[in-house]
């Protein structure tokens, strides 16, 4: 199948209002009639939810957590970017456009990249009017603060808490059309599979996370807004329910996967503590405004409390090697020389896996007071994690898996491969490229739910006659059966191993052949012991209990088992992207200073995997990508 | 780092059915462990021994999703003020120590497995409210509502309320009256929320009654159990709200709103 992206033609900045203009609408009587199944009640998930359904449409929304509040979108604390340009400090939508097409390492579609721009603005004053409590100034104006890949202050946040706030933002909508009815909301549910009739995506299959049972939704399109994959390699920075179920499952039935190898590496994360460690804790990049990062230029000074080693005798690399921005350099680049100096010996902390972050010398300057204003929430949750105070000595960090910019391929209309099937948020691939500045990701996701999808899904939709498929179509009973058949296929294996165990063993696999640095021949041995691992898992996992009540053991193994087959297209992709850009960094790929050296002529293209039913064999669609803006060039921070 | 030796004492319960307390002994527990790394420990060796994995509720696992949810030696998250059970870690047990792990006990708060509850009453309460109605794409420009630094720090204050429910558990009556305080309170001390103010107020307190909390009698258990320090003040704040507004329904009647779709 040809890729076609659908891009508008006509002149960057005005390809949005030209296509929402040509786009199709659907009368408010008709309207009524279509249902629209949206996946996730995240950023995107509950923004596309509330709007559609205000606009009419009939939604039914779901998620696997208790509430939709508590989506993972919640955790994001440090901002939302927007070209307001309230700081007149030169901000404007071309230089957001501008900057978010660099840090993504020109590996984005910019014609995705200058609506999401756009939008930026009106998502702030959206969130603004539902009474998102945004940090202000004494004048009531609201407030900014600065972001990693930027020389603007463009990023608005709420406290340590700006996911939490825009999240209850979109929840509150969302609750204010589920009192309407406008919207049914299924919690505590999962998606185990999207059903296709005729070629169209027209309903998923679930199981209630408090009875077990399995049940069929039909609908005339199905939204998936179910979030990243970083979970994958197990210990992340994502919530634990985190999975790739819902885009593995649409994969496998025709939704092309693209970009997997496009993963982030978060620089200011508390480092490994233990082999029991289920989670890694982020801190926010914010924190990189005022602390400054080092490690001892002499080996020999590794295990002396920090602030015996004298000024002279610190290198804070960061800025050393990229002035300009200094602490504030873009992720994959800050990861990646934390990275250096720890494989130098010279981190510290245990296992040599950390580099400090540094406040003596803000607050020194600004005071305690001042600093604890801006990040207090962060540094108690430093010290209540590690048990030593960010205040009194520097903090440790060091990276760890954050975000996943590959995702299922969409084209402008946020549509996958797969007809009907629309892919928002962090679980499509579109607007990142291969690394994602910070405060961008809560924009996408707002962006698509809020304004994007609610007018893109209309072309779909006047194709299609409302409610056509019902769940008394036979491939809905076929799928139940097949949801029901590998549920009790988990609970047969009856082995020794946990899902658990399974899992961090895939992690640390994926971790150590496919991380911050990747080359051939550790890909190629991960693409050996992956297909081991699965078979061993299919063979050995041991669930307890049944499939007929809560069970969270099988709810796990689920998952586990979609990660154990994605695994594996994550190192194809890697394998065949012969170059070093963004995220994805191949040893064999860069210049003789270690910056990554990205290779145009032959990879200036999204990857879009298609499934062939031959896991070890998917086939590779190529969306070439075409510069007409942001001409390409050497990514430099220096 | 050093390792403890624990007794567990944890609620066994499935949804229906009474429940009981079950020993489990939880030994060479890493003191850096957070609680619930406790539990994945005592869990992954119950599976291998042939048991039945103790079910619990947890997602981000750093203190804000609200989903993590024990009662722990008799206090909803634990001993450690403001905080999360999944930020609860293990230096703040001693070797030898006897835990006590129970679900957050309410009747609005019915047990689906072990320590798992069922606490969607929380959504509907927002349902009938706990929103301000503005359509997507119909917001003025965001710096022509002017919000006071004040008034936007204690609104921020108000809505770091992580809907987790500490506050109804440790509750004698449980009441839910924090919550319910916090939310309502953050959007009523807000200009964006002020057309709906005694709307919201009376539809908000109202579903609380029907989901079968308790009455506030200001023993303020739940201020001290709170993992996001959300102040009684606020509770202060909603029952002058909810009289204005029931004083004003009495006399003008609270109009009903158009339906918001059409
Ligand atoms: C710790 C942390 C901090 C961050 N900070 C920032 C920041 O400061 N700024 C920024 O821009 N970005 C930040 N990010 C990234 C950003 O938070 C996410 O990329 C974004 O919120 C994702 O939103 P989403 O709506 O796409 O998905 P999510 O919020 O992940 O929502 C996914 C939804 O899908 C549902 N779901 C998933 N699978 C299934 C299934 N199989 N069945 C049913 N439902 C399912 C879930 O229940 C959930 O409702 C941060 C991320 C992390 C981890
Ligand atoms: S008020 Fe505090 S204890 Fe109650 S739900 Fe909110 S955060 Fe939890
Ligand atoms: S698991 Fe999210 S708050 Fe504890």
């Amino acid at each position: 199948m040809s890729l076609d992206s659908k891009i508008p033609s006509g002149p960057m900045a005005l390809r949005w209002s030209k296509h929402k203009q040509d786009s199709k609408l659907i009368n408010p009587k008709n309207k009524r009639k279509y249902t629209v199944i949206v996946v996730g009640s995240g950023l995107a998930g509950s923004s596309a939810a509330a709007t559609l359904s205000e606009l009419g449409y009939k939604v039914k929304c779901f998620c696997f957590q208790d509430s939709p509040r508590r989506a993972h979108s919640i955790a994001a604390q440090g901002g939302i970017n927007a070209a307001k340009n309230y700081q007149n400090d030169g901000d404007s939508v071309h230089r957001l456009f501008y900057d978010t097409v660099k840090g993504g390492d020109f590996r984005a579609r910019e014609s995705n990249v200058h609506r999401l721009a756009e939008e930026s603005v009106n998502i702030i004053d959206q969130c603004a009017a539902q009474g998102v409590p945004f940090a202000r100034e004494y004048g009531g104006g609201l407030a900014n603060r600065s972001f990693g890949g930027a020389q603007v202050s463009r990023t608005f946040y709420a406290r340590g808490q700006t996911g939490q706030q825009l999240l209850l933002g979109a929840y509150s909508a969302l609750n204010k059309e589920v009192a309407r009815g406008g919207v049914e909301m299924h919690t505590r549910s999962e998606m185990l599979e999207v059903v296709v009739v005729d070629g169209h995506a027209k309903g998923i299959i679930t199981r209630n996370l408090m009875t077990g049972k399995i049940e069929a939704h039909a609908a005339d399109t199905v939204l998936l807004c179910t979030g990243g994959y970083g979970n994958v390699f197990y210990l992340s920075t994502n919530a634990m329910g985190c999975n790739v179920t819902a885009t593995w499952r649409a994969h496998r039935k025709g939704a092309y996967f693209a970009n997997p190898c496009y993963t982030q590496i978060h620089p200011t994360c508390i480092p490994v503590s233990g082999d029991y460690q289920s989670k890694l804790t982020l801190m926010s990049e914010s924190l990189r405004n005022d602390g400054r990062i080092w490690v001892p230029k002499n080996k020999a000074d590794i295990g002396k409390p920090a602030a015996q080693i004298p000024e002279s005798d610190r290198d804070y690399f960061l800025e050393r090697k990229y002035p300009s921005f200094g602490n504030l350099a873009p992720r994959d680049i800050s990861s990646r020389a934390a990275k250096d100096a720890c494989d130098a010996g010279l981190g510290v902390g245990p296992g040599g896996r950390g580099v400090y972050l540094d406040f003596a010398e803000a607050i020194g300057q600004f005071g305690q007071k001042t600093i604890a204003e801006r990040y207090g929430n962060l540094f108690d949750m430093y010290e209540k994690i590690t048990g030593e105070s960010g205040y009194k000595q520097p903090m440790r960090i060091y990276p760890a898996v954050h975000y996943t910019m590959g995702g299922l391929w969409v084209d402008y209309n946020l549509m996958s491969s797969l007809p009907g099937l629309h892919v928002l948020g962090e679980a499509n691939f579109s607007d990142h490229g291969a690394n994602r500045l910070g405060a961008s990701a809560l924009m996408q996701g707002l962006a698509d739910g809020y304004f994007v999808i609610p007018t893109t899904i209309a072309p779909y939709l006047v194709t299609q006659t409302p409610g056509s498929v019902t769940t008394s179509h036979p491939e809905f009973t076929k799928a139940l059966e097949d949801a029901q058949g590998r549920t009790n296929k988990f609970l047969n294996v009856k082995g020794k191993r946990s899902v658990d165990s399974f899992h961090r063993e895939l992690g640390l696999l994926v971790w150590d052949k496919c991380g911050m640095a990747r080359d051939k021949a550790g890909l190629t041995e991960a693409l050996k012991r992956i297909p081991e691992l699965r078979e061993e898992f299919w063979s050995n996992v041991k669930i307890p209990g049944s499939g007929a009540a809560a069970n969270p053991e099988l709810e796990k193994a689920g998952r586990v088992a979609d990660f154990m087959e994605f695994a594996e297209l994550l190192c194809h992709d890697a394998l065949d992207r012969e170059e070093s850009c963004g995220g994805h960094f191949r040893t064999e790929h860069q210049y003789d200073d270690g910056e990554a050296k990205r290779d145009d002529e032959n990879y200036c293209y999204a990857a879009a995997w298609e499934h062939t039913g031959d896991l070890s064999k998917p086939k590779l669609n190529k969306e070439q990508l075409t510069f007409e803006e942001v001409h390409l060039s050497v990514r430099s921070y220096k | 780092m050093s390792l403890l030796n624990l007794q567990l004492k944890v609620w066994r319960q499935n949804q229906g059915q009474p429940g009981h307390f079950q020993d489990i002994q939880a030994l060479e527990i890493p003191d850096h462990a957070s609680f619930l790394e406790m539990m994945d420990i005592v869990n992954e060796r119950l599976i291998q021994d042939g048991g039945d994995p103790v079910a619990f509720d947890h997602d981000c696992r750093e203190g804000i999703c609200g989903m993590c949810s024990m009662t722990i030696n008799g206090i909803a998250h634990g001993p450690e003020k403001a905080t999360t059970t999944c930020q609860l870690h293990m230096r703040k047990f001693r070797d030898g120590d006897t835990i006590w792990v129970e679900p957050f006990r309410a009747k609005a708060f019915p047990v689906v497995k072990d320590l798992m509850v069922n606490r969607s009453a929380f959504d509907r309460i927002q349902q009938a409210g706990g929103f301000v109605t503005v359509r997507t794409g119909a917001a003025p420009d965001a710096n022509s509502i002017l919000v006071g630094k004040e008034v936007a720090d204690a609104a921020m204050d108000a809505a770091a309320c992580i809907g987790c429910g500490a506050c109804v558990a440790s509750c004698k009556n449980a009441s839910a009256m924090l919550f319910v305080s916090a939310k309502a309170g953050q959007l009523n001390s807000l200009p964006q929320g002020q057309p709906e103010k005694n709307r919201r107020t009376l539809g908000m307190v109202r579903q609380m009654d029907k989901e079968g909390f308790g009455n506030c009698t200001n023993q303020y258990e739940c201020e001290a159990a709170c993992p996001k320090e959300i102040s009684v003040r606020w509770i202060t704040k909603l029952n002058r709200d909810y009289a204005l507004a029931s004083a004003k329904e009495a006399f003008v009647g609270v109009k009903e709103h158009a339906e918001g779709g059409d």
